[in-house]
């Protein structure tokens, strides 16, 4: 094998590890590079790798660059790109699966606060089957530690109050809270898709 | 009015003492009065919305959702499974369509609801309230029960991301879909057809973990309606309604700004038009009160 041909094959190799690893993966060698999904983006501006570009890079063989890369993270899921993407490629899916992905791998950037929510999130919704607001919204002040947390809450104080008067903010979730009756079976029934998603790997794998 | 029955996807933003707890009391509302019958399925869970993604699988975010589809089929068997908000109505309809497009994907999910004691056959149908508003009702009931025609109100109709994309109403266009103006009218006030950040994203989940960037398009979602002379801002989506509602004291502490324009749901607004007080719509949910459909409501 020649020098050029061994990098080449390098190359694919990480196409192949997104099409086997990433949810959407298989679509991003239909990017045809069109650049439509670049000024998609509400924080656009903020993107250091748009979609276009990470699925250039991909292509390129760039893993660590991708992997590493915080603009997955800025994805809002506002579906601007996968309706009007011209190849149909579901974009907002394949940037949450390298979000996830890299995450996976320890990868993602440390200090993101959008990994860190998003793992709040699932944590806090699948604890109970509901999502308790109150622990989630601390939960996220709070990740810097008590200072910061502190800190941050005192900037949003009018905004937590004026949410107490409306209604539309409950202190006492903080000990109890909403929760599905058959809490039990839902984290079974996770752990079960867990396990079934580990059996498809080991079956598609290697 | 022949009576219409669904099973009812509330979530977690709708419950009592929630951030969207007012949208589901102007919904009732809404309801009660177009004979809408909704039964909330039993013990439903949250989809884990778009943000989840680094926390949960792929196969686990579906089969969070198909347990929801596995109880409406089991305990309201025939009936669309109707969501309230655009999250809800998103992560539960795109787990549906998978799981129907695909027979090995439909057999790992039973698997896994199998532990849980459920299976979902791919039956119930998930839709949008403003799809059975529209679809099933149609603009011209929707006006039928209008006491109080909302005369000289103007609205910026703010559809915003997920009820829009990528599923949307059917027929209408994702740039700049007609169906929020269309409801404005049916509640006899005026939509202001050429606000131009109707679409536009508020940042979603993410105002929580970038407040600037986030703030910025709140910012210009506000503005606009501001120069379309909107009185208030009417919009679909809780998350929606909550970060361009609760921020805009924020931008005013930030950039000296004077936002102070009220953002209310599609159905607080039918809910007053047909003729309910202000607390039966909702209109007591709000941090900026919006003071205009409130003397409407408390006009006898
Ligand atoms: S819009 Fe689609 S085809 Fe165009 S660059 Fe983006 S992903 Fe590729
Ligand atoms: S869904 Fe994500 S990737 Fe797509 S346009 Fe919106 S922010 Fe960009």
């Amino acid at each position: 094998m020649s020098e050029a041909d061994h990098s080449s094959a390098y190359r694919r190799e990480f196409l192949a590890e997104v099409e086997r690893e990433v949810e959407g993966g298989t679509w991003v060698k239909m990017c045809m590079q069109c650049g439509v999904c670049a000024g998609s983006c509400p924080f656009g501006p903020h993107w250091e790798h748009s979609p276009q570009k990470i699925f250039m890079m991909i292509r390129a063989g760039q893993r660590e660059a991708v992997l590493r890369s915080e603009s997955m993270w800025l994805c809002t899921s506002c579906y601007n790109c996968v309706v009007r993407c011209p190849r149909q490629l579901p974009v907002t899916h394949i940037m949450h699966g390298l979000a996830s992905y890299a995450q996976k791998l320890g990868l993602a950037p440390k200090l993101q606060a959008t990994r860190d929510f998003s793992l709040q999130f699932w944590e806090n919704c699948t604890r109970t089957g509901r999502v308790n607001e109150m622990r989630l919204t601390l939960g996220l002040y709070f990740r810097e530690g008590l200072v910061a947390g502190f800190k941050q809450a005192w900037a949003m104080r009018t905004v937590a109050w004026g949410l107490l008067r409306a209604g539309r903010l409950n202190p006492a979730e903080l000990v109890g809270g909403h929760r599905c009756a058959d809490a039990n079976g839902i984290k079974a029934m996770l752990a079960k898709a867990r396990e079934i998603e580990a059996r498809r790997k080991a079956q598609h794998g290697h | 009015m022949a009576e219409k029955n669904y099973a009812f996807y509330p979530g977690c933003s709708s419950q009592k003492g929630a951030s969207a707890a007012n949208y589901l009391t102007s919904v009732n509302a809404v309801c009660n009065k177009l004979a809408l019958r909704l039964t909330a399925i039993p013990d439903w869970n949250c989809c884990g919305a778009s943000i989840s993604y680094a926390g949960g699988s792929e196969l686990s975010r579906q089969v969070l959702n198909a347990r929801n589809l596995a109880l409406a089929e089991k305990h309201l068997p025939g009936q669309d499974v109707v969501a309230t908000c655009a999250a809800c109505w998103l992560a539960a309809r795109e787990t549906r369509e998978q799981l129907v497009a695909s027979e090995p994907l439909r057999a790992d999910a039973n698997e896994a609801l199998e532990v849980a004691g459920l299976e979902y056959q791919g039956k119930a149908k998930v839709r949008h309230m403003v799809e059975v508003l529209i679809e099933d009702l149609g603009l011209e009931t929707l006006a039928k029960p209008v006491v109080k025609a909302l005369e000289g109100l103007k609205i910026a109709g703010y559809v915003g991301c997920q009820t829009n994309r990528p599923f949307g109403i059917a027929g209408e266009s994702f740039e700049n879909p007609q169906y929020l103006d269309r409801l404005i009218e049916a509640a006899g006030a005026t939509a202001l057809s050429d606000y131009d950040q109707k679409v536009t994203c508020c940042g979603g989940a993410l105002a929580f973990t970038e407040p600037e960037k986030s703030q910025a398009q709140i910012k210009m979602i506000v503005e606009s309606a501001y120069d379309q002379g909107a009185d208030m801002i009417v919009t679909p989506c809780p998350l929606c309604q909550a970060n361009v509602e609760v921020y805009q004291s924020q931008i005013n502490e930030k950039q000296g700004t004077k936002l102070n324009m009220p953002v209310v749901y599609y159905s607080e607004l039918l809910a007053t038009a047909y003729g309910a007080s202000a607390k039966e719509a909702g209109l007591d949910g709000h941090l900026i009160a919006p003071d205009k459909l409130i003397d409407a409501a408390e006009k006898r």
